[in-house]
């Protein structure tokens, strides 16, 4: 237990011990940041009056990040690099876009067709990168990291090409969706209970797929041996699709909240990076369902927050790239160094083969 | 160099691979270490090479206890370890391979190095040619490559971890002459085997190991029937060869013919019995594993036709074959068998007949103990699949076949297992036979192929190059056949 506590604390520590050696060296004392971000994200003091808003857009940009969070386990657990993900965001966003502006039914069906939609169209992106893999055997990284950029350059296309605001050519997004389409907020939030809901949803179901299905144990036997796991009579194949299918589904439910929850229409950068980041909580958070819940919210929270630290703070407004780099590099380090301790003190496989 | 281990132990969770392990290797000795597998050995030598770090104990060399905190720190002071299969790199030519591991980043003397290479060389015997891809060397070569470079880093406490494994006579032969050479400049050699007739040829001493304890030590020669009693508490008796009633045909290759050059052009057809054991020799890549594929269906054949029971499985895929009950068990068992990070348990649930899609965990923890208990694995059944022994890994690997089977294809089923472990297996083969399971099995070892085979298939250069009834043949026979010396040249059987 000690160990695996270690193995959350030790990044999580380094994290925010550079997160403050950096502001000092950017010439502010650390503390002030870190209570903007608070204060961005939460309110201030936390949760208090008139911070409505901004803890429910701390928890609208909470829900993509665990969302992709909960697929990107699912594809981890089956061996792949699901780099794809920003793409699988992009184009569920996209096909709920489509949804939300043609089709007009009444809002309970017109929400629930747009979820269908994004969700389809993430999976159908997903099976793309996955049929790749085993058709082409193009590598799920080169493949993912292609469709990505086809999906970005999509949506770009759609933006200032057929969905462009009458009269503007711009890339500040299409029109904003009918009221019908948009996820139902809370108390004059963003907030969508909706949302929410559906990502701990999503994280309970990645929990139980893992926990106790045999579907979840030949995921994760694939992905361990695929040789092996072929010779015991699993339709490999069969299940790296299936993987692929459930983290773009997800990702497209992430997309969806997006377009319909958070932006309210189409805009170029959609996904926001929440994907890439989302590889990044799914390894801090060792590929634990709910230990993706705070960690995610930690990162919302910078997310949200920092967005207004340049302007309060007399910073350079690139810190905030530079922090985030900080810190994804910083949390990489961590966690290779704790399993790197970790190996050298218990080396607990016996058979640890090093012929 | 003299080497002391004192009092080592090294615990993976409940398993105490060492146990307090104390040893004493003389300056100039050929030190045997014989034990079973899973017996402890092969950690006590990865604490030494600096692989492991010993949760207690002391190394002591030349009287001064040395810290090993990497392999890096065990070559530094003199040990030098050569791995069962030989850490060479193979796109890599000899010399490269040669100067890898020396210290230092800087200039690299390809020259110099060749100069002490073709030394050391001719100072054993060895013939290694600097500009050679190491791809093209046998696994005998690789090992002199690695001797060489170890005693070039400074080496003077040797570790070879079941150096026999996988080389022909002939060099195991050369290799032994370099061990006893070396052990005459003053080198401490120990020697981790688990045949005893090795040991007897090659050891001065011999320390023997059981269950992560030193059970014995004695110096040789000493009877082998006594050494089998310090491993498994009694001496072992060899088995008689078995016989059992053959049924109707069962596995039938009709002018099998392969289109990638690996099988000749010659057709290959083949009647298998149900209970029928067919052993297959041959060199290292003479077709046999080719030919096991085909049956296995993972290697479709350009002409000719695969049926199982009379029903024509031609040009099915692997899983249509294991859908009609043919199963296959290729040699490497942690990397073509079991999953690595899954516990007996997992393994147990991914081949169970329990198709439900919730798992019960408590029905499957049940179901793992009472394996783990009638197949004598040495492990619980929340033990991952690496953390378990050759031998136990191989208990594992039948313990997961399904009942009934039709035909089951083996590699190597005894490979690198003790007498106990290997009898045992195949204990459990010839319960399957006289169920009326075919067996196929590809083996380098020829007591085993006389043994337990009803006829043999040698193999040579791609193609079969003799069948023969396993009673009524003899290890020359199967020996010169694997050669390619066919009968009529030897003059026919003894």
């Amino acid at each position: 237990m000690r160990s695996r506590a270690n193995s959350v604390l030790l990044p999580v520590s380094l994290v925010v011990g550079s997160t403050v050696l950096l502001l000092l060296l950017a010439g502010t004392n650390p503390w002030d940041p870190l209570k903007l971000i608070v204060q961005g994200s939460l309110g201030w003091p936390p949760f208090e009056g008139g911070s409505a808003s901004k803890v429910g857009d701390t928890f609208m940009v909470w829900v993509p990040i665990a969302l992709a969070s909960a697929g990107l386990i699912v594809t981890f657990n089956a061996g792949m690099w699901n780099i794809g993900i920003e793409g699988q965001i992009i184009m569920g966003a996209i096909a709920a876009a489509w949804v939300a502006r043609e089709v007009t039914v009444a809002r309970p069906l017109l929400v629930a067709l747009t979820l269908l939609a994004g969700a389809i169209g993430g999976m159908l992106w997903g099976l793309l990168v996955g049929v790749l893999r085993t058709a082409g055997g193009v590598n799920e990284i080169f493949g993912g990291l292609g469709l990505d950029f086809v999906a970005i350059s999509l949506t770009t296309y759609l933006i200032i090409g057929p969905w462009q605001r009458p009269g503007v050519a711009s890339t500040s997004g299409t029109e904003v969706f009918p009221e019908a389409a948009l996820l139902p907020s809370f108390g004059g939030s963003r907030l969508s209970l909706l949302a929410v809901s559906i990502a701990l949803i999503a994280l309970l179901g990645v929990w139980v797929l893992f926990r106790g299905t045999l579907y979840g144990l030949k995921l994760k036997a694939v992905g361990r041996n695929r040789r092996s796991s072929f010779l015991i009579g699993i339709a490999t194949n069969r299940y790296l699709l299936g993987s692929f299918m459930i983290c773009g589904a997800l990702a497209g439910l992430a997309g969806t909240s997006q377009a319909t929850g958070f932006q309210y229409k189409l805009i170029p950068a959609i996904s926001g990076n929440y994907g890439f980041l989302a590889i990044l909580v799914v390894l801090l958070a060792r590929f634990r369902p709910f230990l993706v819940i705070p960690i995610s919210f930690f990162f919302a929270m910078i997310a949200v927050g920092s967005s207004s630290l340049s302007l309060r703070l007399d910073v350079n407004p690139t810190l905030g790239g530079v922090l985030q780099g900080v810190l994804v590099l910083s949390a990489m380090f961590g966690l290779g160094w704790s399993a790197y301790r970790a190996q050298r003190s218990e080396a607990s496989v016996s058979g640890e083969s090093v012929t | 160099m003299s080497l002391e281990l004192r009092d080592i132990h090294k615990h993976f969770g409940p398993v105490r691979a060492n146990d307090g392990i104390t040893i004493t290797v003389e300056t100039g000795t050929l030190h045997g270490l014989l034990g079973e597998n899973g017996a402890g050995k092969s950690t006590l030598m990865k604490v030494l090479s600096g692989f492991h770090s010993a949760d207690s104990g002391e190394i002591v060399l030349d009287g001064k206890t040395i810290k090993l905190a990497s392999p890096d720190d065990a070559i530094a002071a003199g040990i030098g370890m050569l791995h069962q299969d030989p850490l060479v790199f193979l796109p890599f030519s000899v010399i490269d391979n040669f100067v890898l591991g020396s210290p230092g980043e800087g200039r690299l003397d390809r020259r110099a190095a060749a100069a002490d290479l073709e030394e050391l060389c001719t100072r054993y015997g060895f013939k290694l040619d600097p500009a050679t891809p190491a791809r093209l060397l046998t696994v005998g070569e690789r090992q002199q490559l690695e001797i060489v470079r170890l005693l070039w880093l400074g080496a003077r406490v040797l570790i070879l971890d079941e150096p026999t494994t996988g080389i022909s006579a002939d060099q195991r032969l050369k290799l032994f002459a370099t061990l006893k050479a070396l052990a005459e400049e003053g080198m401490s050699v120990i020697f981790v085997s688990h045949k005893l007739e090795e040991v007897a040829e090659l050891c001065e001493r011999v320390t023997v190991m059981t269950r992560g304890k030193v059970v014995g030590e004695a110096e040789m020669p000493v009877p082998a029937e006594q050494l089998v009693e310090m491993m498994f508490g009694q001496a072992i008796e060899p088995q008689e060869r078995t016989e059992a009633e053959l049924g109707s045909s069962q596995l039938k290759l009709d002018s099998i013919q392969m289109s990638t050059g690996l099988l000749s052009d010659e057709p290959l057809s083949l009647d298998v019995r149900a209970g029928e054991v067919i052993g297959v020799a041959g060199m290292e890549g003479s077709g046999q594993d080719t030919f096991l594929r085909i049956c296995a269906g993972m290697v479709t054949p350009k002409l000719g036709k695969v049926a199982v029971a009379g029903e024509d499985l031609t040009g099915r895929h692997y899983h249509g074959f294991l859908d009609a009950d043919v199963k296959y068990l290729p040699a490497g068992r942690l990397e073509e068998g079991l999953i690595e990070g899954l516990t007996i348990t997992e393994h147990f649930v991914l081949t169970g007949s329990n198709r439900r899609f919730f798992i019960d965990w408590e029905e499957a923890r049940r179901v793992a103990e009472d394996q783990v208990e009638h197949f004598t694995i040495k492990g619980t059944e929340a033990s991952t699949a690496e953390s378990l022994s050759g031998g136990n890994q191989q208990r594992l690997l039948l313990a997961m076949l399904p009942a009934n089977l039709k035909v089951l294809l083996m590699e190597h089923p005894t490979r690198g297992l003790d007498i106990e472990s290997a009898d045992w297996v195949w204990e459990q083969l010839l319960a399957r036979r006289q169920d009326g399971t075919s067996i196929v099995f590809a083996s380098a070892d020829l007591d085993e192929l006389l043994r337990y085979s009803d006829r043999i298939l040698v193999f040579f250069s791609g193609r079969v190059i003799g069948e023969l009834e396993a009673a009524s043949t003899n290890v020359d026979e199967i020996g010169l056949l694997i050669g390619g010396r066919t009968a009529n040249a030897t003059g026919g059987q003894s």
